[in-house]
């Protein structure tokens, strides 16, 4: 089998597994959500949202929202072993966790079509202004913390206290990715918007994807091996 | 390595008792003055944890491709070492810029940048603990990613930075202070040379036991 039949195929299953309980998409969504209101509680006062928020509490809820999607697309293939099946398969390992990977980005980018729009309601932020830029700092950040998350999700997806040693092993790798999120956002955002200041952004951000996938696809086959 | 121990032992313990005859003998900061004597300490154990950061990463790497648990030993110790030398970084730093800047911490790209490789270090250490069997690989990978990611949160913070800028006041070195900085550099180094070769004949050790106990059982 070719590699893109592989990619195709594993994430099509993910997808058809997924949309017939939708467990992960409903819960990831209303986490997402919550998460924003939360913050919304903290950051606003006196009916006013402080000024310069949105864009980090936008960014906040994706990489809350985005942890949570990640630990769970692993726990499903951990509680039947099919993780085990999977590996066993004779195909590319490198296509497996391409293919995991572009799952977890459906999944994000449906609960991003809700909270983008939500935020900008609730915090006032202008995030249609660039709209082109917006969405591609919001994909170029996802799939930064995804490409990272993939990789540490599918290797903890046998270790002990996962849950907790997922979130803890993946901030410190992608501050990198939040920091370039948010002041990319926030300099589409401010009183004068500065798309070059959002475009030097996008671009430390577009390396960091290079750059981080590139590794994934070459640990990924070690690391994923008894 | 274990017939050079002693020696280098022996060498190190003299370099640190020399050292504060050494840095009180540098002279004055011209702005900070006795303050300023605690960056003799304060920048080698920098250099320590981001030798031990990238010994961590470089056998790491060697230890994916080849398998060689020995390689695994060195990442281990440099994990530890970066962790170690790291909070004493960290607490030395605040203590100086208390005094220097006048606040506690400052989001200074090089503050921002060790606590962040600090912290992907004590991730590496808390995976190994609470991992479970097989975490050794998976902190492999931690430990590549996490000095992949140096260049990236230097960048970034750098630029976030700088777009608000802030004056900060910068030790430029002066004769005199540089021999004694160099020095104290030397001995971080050596010690941690030391600390890495116990530390891996410590793992070896251990490892071996393991292995004894296993066939034993069979």
């Amino acid at each position: 089998m070719t590699f893109l039949r592989v990619v195709w195929l594993v994430m099509r299953k993910d997808l058809l597994v997924e949309l017939r309980s939708r467990e992960i998409v409903y819960t990831t969504m209303f986490f997402a959500v919550s998460c924003v209101l939360v913050f919304a509680f903290g950051f606003v006062r006196e009916g006013q949202p402080m000024e310069d928020v949105g864009a980090g509490i936008l960014w906040i809820a994706v990489a809350f929202s985005g942890t949570l999607a990640l630990g769970r697309a692993f726990e499903r293939e951990r509680q039947s072993e099919t993780l085990r099946a999977l590996l066993l398969a004779p195909v590319d390992r490198p296509a497996l966790y391409i293919a995991k990977l572009l799952g977890v980005l459906v999944l994000l980018a449906a609960v991003e079509v809700i909270i983008v729009p939500l935020v900008a309601l609730l915090f006032q932020a202008p995030l249609f202004r660039h709209l082109a830029m917006l969405l591609a700092l919001l994909a170029a950040g996802t799939i930064g913390f995804t490409a990272v998350g993939t990789l540490f999700g599918a290797m903890l997806a046998r270790a002990r206290s996962r849950d907790v040693l997922l979130p803890v092993l993946l901030y410190p790798i992608t501050v990198p990715v939040i920091i370039a999120g948010v002041r990319g956002t926030s300099a589409l955002l401010q009183a004068d918007p500065d798309p070059a200041v959002a475009r030097a952004w996008l671009s430390l951000l577009v390396s960091f994807d290079v750059v981080f996938i590139t590794l994934a696809l070459w640990t990924f086959e070690p690391v994923m091996t008894d | 390595m274990q017939r050079l121990f002693l020696p280098l032992t022996l060498l190190v313990a003299a370099m640190f008792a020399y050292a504060p005859v050494m840095i009180a003998q540098a002279p004055f900061e011209s702005t900070m003055l006795l303050v300023q004597k605690i960056f003799y300490f304060h920048v080698p154990s920098w250099f320590v944890m981001f030798s031990g950061a990238f010994l961590c990463a470089g056998a790491s790497v060697v230890y994916l491709a080849k398998g060689s648990r020995n390689a695994d030993h060195y990442a281990l110790a440099g994990a530890e070492l970066a962790v170690v030398f790291g909070l004493m970084g960290l607490i030395t730093g605040p203590l100086w810029a208390r005094k220097a800047w006048g606040v506690w911490w400052e989001w200074d790209v090089k503050l921002t940048l060790a606590l962040v490789v600090w912290l992907t270090f004590v991730a590496y250490l808390l995976l190994r603990r609470y991992g479970g069997a097989g975490s050794e690989k998976l902190a492999a990978g931690v430990g590549i990613f996490g000095a992949a990611n140096i260049p990236f949160v230097y960048y970034s913070v750098n630029w976030w930075r700088t777009m608000h800028p802030k004056t900060t006041v910068v030790p430029t070195l002066r004769e005199g202070m540089r021999g004694t900085f160099w020095f104290c550099v030397l001995a971080f180094m050596l010690l941690m040379v030391l600390i890495v070769a116990a530390r891996v004949r410590l793992e070896r050790q251990r490892a071996l036991v393991d292995d004894l106990f296993l066939e034993l059982e069979d």
